[in-house]
């Protein structure tokens, strides 16, 4: 595309060849195993939905019965799919509540009993494709019809809890610019190993992820992007302990994006790194056929190593990222890879280093909708001088081409933004592109001047990180606290009891179509 | 001289500026008028006198914000502000290091983390990472310091556990989140849970987070809350001065 920085393009095939080297063994682990989140999501596309008294979803139940009586090994659909119909039962939930009270003796079916099981699971998983096809396809008609929004976009946050507030605050946040609204999930909503259900009114720093939240502000949305002439796209979070599922509601009601980071949940979470990377290799199979773009998360490891010590291994994320990715079947223009403006201002030159960084990026995935994220870590509270450090983000964002920018707010760090803090952020946005909006077309930085040198030591770094990851293993290098500064081994963090080994004969009725229309 | 006025550009002029928002329109003259006339009332009240707004900006069809500049009438009286000084002097690692080895004769140990639902471990990592904060390194560096991190949204039951495990002298809770109080109910919960656990011969318990007040430390049944722009080193002086008391002899 460009070739500003003048990278030497035997680099840059090496460091993707020493990434696909790196996540190949861990594509192998997923390939043969599943995990209950998994298997919820096979359920949940075959139709199960809904939840018990106390807020346990059934699919949740269906699979604690199938694990408890004959193991995930062959995978839920078989036993699940047998007992229905053995049992006589009229649907997949009649048959949960009866798993839930222990009454249902799961066995895996052999011969005509298993082909019966097996083509009525296809088919029932084939009708929640169908639906996620159809989503898909309207998304495609709105923009077409309704107006796809010129990039960069404009990416904001809501997150008050409670979904009935939320949804005019993402109208208001709509009409005065945002193209893109992410509604912050309540905090610790990740670490549960289960979707909760319904309208939410109640959360922590945020609201939970539910499908009926999702389709109540994607309808909203739908309404104010027809008022405003342009598709208002909807973000939400996919990492964590449910990310097939989360995945899979997120493709049924029409979300557009989805933060889904192979190590974030590893990282930040300390959920396991086995468990993390088969949930997110399904979990991006589901996103690849919603359509949905996926944002990654390396923009948090500069929050807790430092910006400029550690900007290779943010590259070294990307290249990992990109390549789970594709092998999940994304295209580029589904891949919001993500970075961030995080270098300490009082650090000489730091806007030029961070216009480096951020070039290297940009020219290292050419086709990938960027996502860039503004100052937070040295946000001191000193909301003037805040103001100042976003607008040179906002120019940053701009010159480098990043496609989703995430709007900076003066006063990040000090409460959840004031409706003016989120006003003042959007007129630093709009006097920044509407002033220098094209100056990236204009600017070239000198072959051996500081950005370009920047750039190639960064990568060059890059290369000798991906080169020590591929000696030990990724899983070691990430026990080792190569990332985030965390230290993450195998066999610990929340969820490894919810993976199974696949065994011979494993059925995954999903899988079967992702991986079958992918054309693996 | 112990009272004072804020400061413009002129000694006792008491100039100050304020921004807020209103729920008023900003559309038709009337309304436009109508807004500024609120912000001047408010501004009034506020003790702001004379008044001027500056700036005023409608924001969607029901809000405006507003930049108000005026001379405050109130004034300021020095000596009646009271102060928490701090009751420990801030020491250099090296000294931390000596005060441990010469009073406890071992390692000294401190658990972390952030409890409930709090994920942020911005916090306590800056205090306890190697990597510091503020240029100052955390307290895993410290030779003489062994710090267990527990990371996130840890259990108390698991805390208590753990601090037993490990014979931890101070545990040190993050607690940045704080929706509906939820700082304060955590802390008591933890702080309830050591003392039911271990009674009076309970760690030292430490919390840590932007929205404590640091007065706040027996009410919530803790020994010591550190608030915004705390470093590691301030941390490590205190659990020196709280655990590893000098001699009279290096005291003086």
């Amino acid at each position: 595309m460009t070739g500003r920085l003048d990278l030497d393009p035997a680099l840059v095939r090496r460091a993707r060849q020493l990434a696909r080297t790196a996540a190949e063994p861990v594509v192998k682990m997923a390939r043969t195993h599943t995990t209950v989140s998994v298997e919820r999501a096979v359920l949940r596309l075959g139709g199960l939905d809904g939840a018990d008294e106390g807020g346990m979803p059934w699919v949740n139940h269906l699979v604690d019965g199938v694990r408890s009586g004959v193991g995930l090994e062959h995978g839920v659909a078989l036993p699940a799919w047998d007992a229905m119909i053995a049992g006589g039962y009229r649907d997949l939930r009649t048959l949960a509540m009866d798993a839930a009270a222990k009454r249902v003796q799961f066995r895996i079916p052999a011969g005509h009993e298993a082909i019966t099981a097996r083509s009525a699971a296809a088919r029932a998983a084939g009708k929640g494709i169908q639906a996620i096809d159809a989503q898909r396809a309207e998304r495609d008609r709105m923009l077409a019809s309704i107006g796809d929004p010129p990039r960069p976009w404009i990416y904001l946050i809501v997150a008050t809890g409670d979904i009935h507030e939320d949804i005019p605050q993402a109208q208001a946040a709509a009409r005065e610019g945002a193209d893109v609204i992410a509604v912050i999930r309540s905090t610790g909503q990740s670490l549960l190993d289960y979707v909760p259900e319904g309208a939410t009114r109640e959360g922590f720093a945020g609201t939970y992820a539910t499908r009926e939240n999702f389709r109540l502000m994607r309808a909203a949305l739908d309404d104010v992007s027809k008022e405003l002439g342009r598709y208002v796209r909807l973000t939400n979070y996919a990492s964590g302990l449910c990310m097939p599922e989360i995945a899979t509601l997120a493709g049924l009601e029409r979300l557009d994006m989805m933060l889904n980071d192979c190590m974030y949940g590893i990282i930040f979470r300390d959920i396991n790194p086995v468990r993390t990377f088969i949930d997110q290799r399904f979990s991006r199979q589901v996103h690849a056929r919603a359509g949905i773009i996926i944002n990654t998360g390396e923009d948090n490891y500069l929050t807790t190593a430092d910006a400029v010590d550690a900007a290779h291994t943010v590259v070294v994320s990307q290249l990992l990222n990109e390549y789970f990715a594709h092998e999940a079947g994304l295209p580029d223009e589904l891949l919001g890879l993500g970075h961030a403006f995080e270098i300490n201002p009082a650090v000489p030159d730091s806007f030029l280093l961070e216009l480096s960084h951020a070039l290297l990026i940009r020219e290292l995935f050419p086709d990938a909708p960027l996502k860039y994220m503004p100052p937070t870590k040295h946000m001191t509270g000193n909301v003037f001088a805040g103001y100042l450090l976003d607008a040179f983000f906002n120019l940053c964002g701009m010159m480098t081409g990043q496609a989703i920018i995430l709007v900076g707010m003066m006063t990040e760090g000090i409460h959840t933004p004031f409706l003016s803090d989120r006003d003042l952020a959007l007129e630093n946005v709009r006097y920044v592109r509407s002033a220098a909006g094209r100056l990236g077309e204009s600017f070239v930085p000198a072959h051996d001047g500081f950005v370009a040198r920047r750039a190639r030591q960064v990568l060059g770094e890059s290369i000798g990180l991906l080169d020590r990851i591929c000696s030990r293993g990724l899983l070691n290098a990430i026990a080792d606290g190569t990332f985030g500064v965390t230290r993450r081994p195998p066999s610990g963090g929340r969820g490894l009891d919810g993976v199974a080994e696949r065994a011979d004969g494993y059925f995954n009725p999903v899988s079967e179509i992702l991986e079958g229309g992918s054309g693996e | 001289m112990s009272v004072i006025r804020p400061y413009g550009d002129t000694t006792g002029d008491g100039r100050v500026q304020v921004s807020f928002t209103l729920p008023v329109p900003f559309g038709t003259e009337t309304e436009r008028a109508v807004a500024e006339g609120a912000a001047l009332q408010l501004a009034g009240k506020m003790g702001l006198d004379p008044a001027m707004v500056v700036h005023a900006k409608g924001m969607g069809p029901s809000f405006t914000f507003f930049i108000v500049y005026g001379r405050i009438g109130h004034i300021v009286d020095l000596s009646a502000v009271r102060v928490t000084e701090r009751e420990f002097p801030e020491l250099a690692a090296a000294e931390v290091n000596m005060r441990i080895r010469s009073a406890l004769g071992r390692e000294l140990v401190v658990v972390g983390a952030t409890i409930g639902t709090d994920a942020h471990t911005v916090g306590i990592d800056a205090i306890l990472n190697v990597k510091g904060h503020a240029g100052e390194k955390g307290l895993e560096h410290y030779r003489e310091i062994r710090v267990v991190n527990m990371g996130s949204q840890v259990g108390v039951p698991e805390l208590v556990a753990r601090a037993a495990a490990e014979h931890a002298d101070a545990v040190l809770v993050s607690q940045v989140v704080t929706q509906r109080d939820a700082h304060i109910t955590n802390t008591r919960e933890m702080a309830a849970g050591f003392t039911a656990a271990f009674g009076p011969s309970r760690p030292l318990l430490i919390v840590g987070g932007p929205r404590f007040d640091p007065g706040m430390a027996a009410d919530l049944g803790v020994d010591r809350i550190f608030g915004r722009g705390t470093t590691p080193r301030e941390v490590a002086s205190y659990l020196a001065h709280a655990l590893a008391p000098a001699t009279d002899l290096e005291e003086s």
